[in-house]
């Protein structure tokens, strides 16, 4: 299951390497993102995408909040 | 949205997937920099002045005297411990005050905006309000520093390439 965390967890997650994911539209992520983060859309979240993704690293995923 | 990446990702095979829930409005608003068009260099958090002075509720009003002419600023803000906001103090409120102290004088609770604020939301704000500045501060109140009108109308400007001859540098009085 997903594990929520917090800012801190996430500046801990990506100082060991993690993969962060941008959920949301591409224009909303080429407006800004976080530093380092990739952006895989969620409609477009499938086998495909994923392919860039590396299974035994961490994964982060954000969008804008909380909605 | 997050959530329910983090369970087709999980779904796709992921095993040690995490939902940063609170998102990139959680991450700006606590100024830490955000790449892109819209980074951080349109946002007011990155053009805000940080010495600006500060004092305590206990501070005396003298105390406080002496750091604004030490600064040059003729504004002060009332931190708590952990650096909160509680409020702000111009030099016209010290005046014959000296003994008293800083929570006396203080005008309690200003308006503040995050570092996240776009700088030409921000501006047209201080245009519309008649504000000569903002402080800023992140999500949980702590202070980051001040955002002049100044400062803000000569970064927005440039970041539109609207006028090319502007320089922040000109408008930035110590308010």
């Amino acid at each position: 299951m997903p594990i929520p965390i917090d800012r801190e967890r996430v500046h801990q997650l990506m100082s060991e390497g993690a993969q962060v994911v941008e959920v949301l539209p591409r224009a909303e992520y080429e407006d800004e993102h976080l530093p380092g983060a990739i952006n895989i859309p969620l409609k477009e979240l499938d086998r495909e995408r994923v392919r860039g993704l590396e299974r035994g690293r961490p994964v982060v995923v954000y969008c804008y909040d909380h909605q | 949205m997050s959530p329910r990446a983090a369970a087709r990702l999980e779904s796709l095979g992921f095993e040690q997937v995490y939902d940063y829930v609170a998102g990139k409005a959680d991450w700006g608003s606590s100024g830490l920099p955000l790449e892109g068009a819209e980074g951080s260099e349109t946002r007011a958090g990155a053009h805000v002045r940080t010495d600006v002075p500060n004092c305590r509720l206990e501070d005396g009003l003298q105390e406080v005297c002496e750091r604004l002419d030490e600064s040059g600023w003729d504004t002060c803000f009332v931190l708590d411990e952990r650096g909160v906001v509680l409020g702000r103090i111009g030099r016209r409120a010290i005046r014959g005050r000296e003994d008293v102290p800083a929570e006396t004088a203080m005008t309690p609770g200003p308006s503040t905006i995050r570092p996240s604020a776009r700088l030409r939301d921000v501006v047209e704000r201080m245009q519309r309000q008649n504000l000569t500045s903002l402080p800023v501060t992140t999500s949980d109140g702590t202070f980051v520093g001040l955002l002049t009108r100044g400062d803000a109308k000569g970064r927005s400007a440039n970041s539109r390439s609207e006028n090319a001859g502007s320089n922040a540098r000109t408008h930035a009085s110590k308010i």
